[in-house]
């Protein structure tokens, strides 16, 4: 049983998916729960891998048992479970979990009548991202890549009006980038004569400086980082995550471009070496001077906004400089950070989308200017919005705390002190942005003791959306605590090699 | 320009790519990138067949295949069929992403009864 965990964590939810789809024509109602159960799964086997491999190392499987021949190298498609990605599976399936018990509510509200094609593209989305976090050759990464995009769209054009053209927007830079990833894939398949993500790694040092592998490697990173929406590719994220569904936000958000984010640090660390940046410096500084500007233009940006999911879709926006310019800092304490991060900001993001599902399924709408007495009104949701909002400023002993302290470090460490700026200027944008948030939500209406007013009346969110919130709330700071172990025990045997002292 | 000769291919896929991206960007039509997108795929997959295509190659067919008796061939004079097989799969993701793509520029069309990206935008202002 323990050999095929690695495939069940993406069969759970294909399987849910092709289901919930089939079995939606006869029985809508089966569609939810058949999704909830593919998830659960996928879960289970995905938390049991992170033990497993903590323990004993990483757990590779051969599809269909095609896996070396002699004589012949490399013939079947690998998925691997290593120390880089189990974290990551264990929270895309985790978040997803908790998501789908979340969204079920406010499904059947905003979307009533078509839930059972949405519960059938959540699932596909999410067998997509897993897909390409596991796999071990970098041509079916990117057939992962597009499943998960393709259904991403779809979620995205559910919000109707607006959404279509914000997802058509998506649809161009989306294919753009995973384009200019299969484009790069042919350069380093040319070169390399194999696409196995072991096996590129192995030859790569033996090409010495290859300019044609080099290409790839730019045209890969500029794949991902259009899919991640990094800085100057982030034009369609705010528009697709503001005019979605909250459901499909509360999913696309947190999980897709930090999904993207793996890609990039799976090139950079397994696929080329990490001494591809290191020989590189001009590419490097660059890339950590976008980092900066991406962090302090899209924390502006975020407090401008007067719409609350808009200004949830900048802050991801800025959270993901965060971890592009840890990565390309090369120095261990920023890889760590950015590989720590991708796990936290994936729960953080998760957290304030739920949170902010909560206030419009409640208020209908996410102006600034409703949240007057919110704080009465939902004191529950409202203290998970604040425990993460603290979280992504970086409060202790959130996990929003661990993975900037390791970045702040490396980026000390590396010199970059123009990445230390942006990053402390984004912690204090997002706590003026918490600031106004209470601000308005306590202050802006008459106090009911002293005017004499009636009470606001309570009006928490139903509890099958509370409860996932709060458990993600818990989580951030559950998460902070454990951050020391999981470094120690997982992340620092992901860091390659030639890093480890 | 004998290299590029000998290479041809490869330049109009470098011709076509360009084609493809500058109508993606800087077109204003919807329906025109949608087009732009599939002339960029199709680029590719013309690189990638480019890629795996040699001259006077033997077909990657060994009939003994099954029962692992063969002896193998100078690997050198086979054609690679990898490239056309992951082609295959391309042309299936990008037939789905066109359709996902003009699906979405009908829905587009029914709400503003345009194509133009501006006027569009214009209409979503009011």
């Amino acid at each position: 049983m323990r050999e095929q965990l690695p495939i069940v964590i993406i069969l759970g939810p294909l399987l849910g998916a092709v289901l919930a789809a089939f079995t939606g024509w006869f029985r809508p109602k089966l569609s939810h729960p058949l999704v909830v159960v593919g998830l659960a799964i996928s879960f289970a086997a995905a938390l049991k891998l992170v033990f497993i491999v903590a323990a004993v190392g990483a757990q590779e499987y051969w599809l269909g048992g095609w896996g070396t021949k002699p004589g012949h190298g490399v013939v079947g498609i690998q998925i691997t479970v290593d120390h880089l990605n189990t974290l990551l599976l264990a929270a895309v399936s985790g978040i997803a979990l908790l998501t789908a018990l979340y969204t079920k509510r406010l499904v059947d509200t905003e979307l009533a009548g078509r839930q059972r094609y949405f519960y059938a593209l959540f699932s596909l989305l999410v067998t997509g991202l897993l897909g390409i976090t596991i796999t071990g050759d970098i041509f079916n990464l990117y057939v992962f890549m597009e499943i998960a995009a393709l259904s991403s769209y779809a979620l995205i054009a559910y919000g109707r009006g607006r959404a279509y053209m914000a997802a058509f927007n998506y649809l161009i830079m989306g294919t753009m980038g995973a384009c200019l990833y299969l484009l790069g894939v042919g350069f380093v398949f040319a070169k390399t004569g194999t696409l196995n993500i072991d096996d590129v790694s192995a030859i790569v040092p033996a090409l010495g400086q290859s300019q044609a592998l080099f290409v790839g490697f730019v045209l890969i990173l500029l794949g991902a980082w259009a899919k991640m929406a990094f800085f100057p590719f982030h034009g369609w994220l705010p528009n697709a995550y503001a005019h979605a569904p909250t459901a499909s936000a509360a999913l696309l958000a947190p999980l897709a471009t930090k999904v993207a984010v793996y890609t990039m640090l799976r090139v950079m660390v397994t696929v080329y070496s990490i001494d591809y940046i290191n020989h590189s410096p001009g590419i490097q500084s660059a890339v950590l001077y976008l980092s900066s500007i991406a962090i302090v233009v899209a924390s502006f940006f975020s407090l401008t906004q007067t719409n609350l999911k808009k200004l949830a879709s900048y802050i991801v926006l800025s959270e993901i400089g965060y971890m592009v310019g840890g990565a390309w800092l090369a120095n261990k304490p920023g890889l760590t950070g950015a590989m720590v991060h991708v796990v936290a900001d994936a729960a953080m993001t998760s957290a304030l989308f739920m949170a902010i599902g909560c206030i419009v399924y409640r208020l209908g709408q996410a102006q600034l200017d409703d949240l007057k007495g919110v704080f009465f009104k939902m004191p529950v949701t409202m203290a998970a919005f604040v425990v993460t909002m603290a979280a992504l400023i970086g409060v202790p002993p959130t996990c929003g705390f661990f993975s900037k302290w390791y970045l702040i470090q490396g980026a000390a460490q590396a010199g970059v002190w123009h990445f230390v700026v942006a990053l402390l200027l984004s912690s204090l944008v997002k706590a003026i942005i918490l600031f106004r948030i209470i601000e308005i939500g306590y202050n802006r209406v008459p106090h009911p003791a002293i005017e004499g007013n009636p009470a606001i009346p309570r009006n928490e969110a139903p509890l099958s959306m509370l409860i996932p919130t709060v458990a993600m709330a818990l989580g951030l700071i559950a998460l902070g605590l454990g951050t020391s172990t999981l470094v120690n025990t997982i992340i620092t045997k992901a860091l390659p090699a030639a890093l480890t002292p | 320009m004998e290299n590029l000769m000998a290479n041809f291919n490869y330049v109009i896929v470098v011709v076509l790519m360009m084609i493809g991206l500058w109508s993606m960007l800087a077109q204003k039509n919807l329906i025109k990138k949608c087009i732009g997108m599939a002339i960029f795929q199709t680029g590719i997959i013309l690189f990638f067949i480019s890629i795996g295509a040699k001259d006077n190659a033997l077909v990657p067919i060994l009939a003994e295949a099954a029962n692992h008796t063969y002896a193998v061939p100078d690997v050198a004079k086979i054609a690679n069929p990898l490239t056309q097989i992951l082609m295959l799969t391309a042309i299936v993701v990008g037939v789905a992403t066109l359709g996902v793509g003009l699906a979405l520029a009908q829905k587009i069309y029914q709400q503003h009864s345009s194509f133009d990206e501006d006027e569009i935008l214009e209409n979503q202002r009011k």
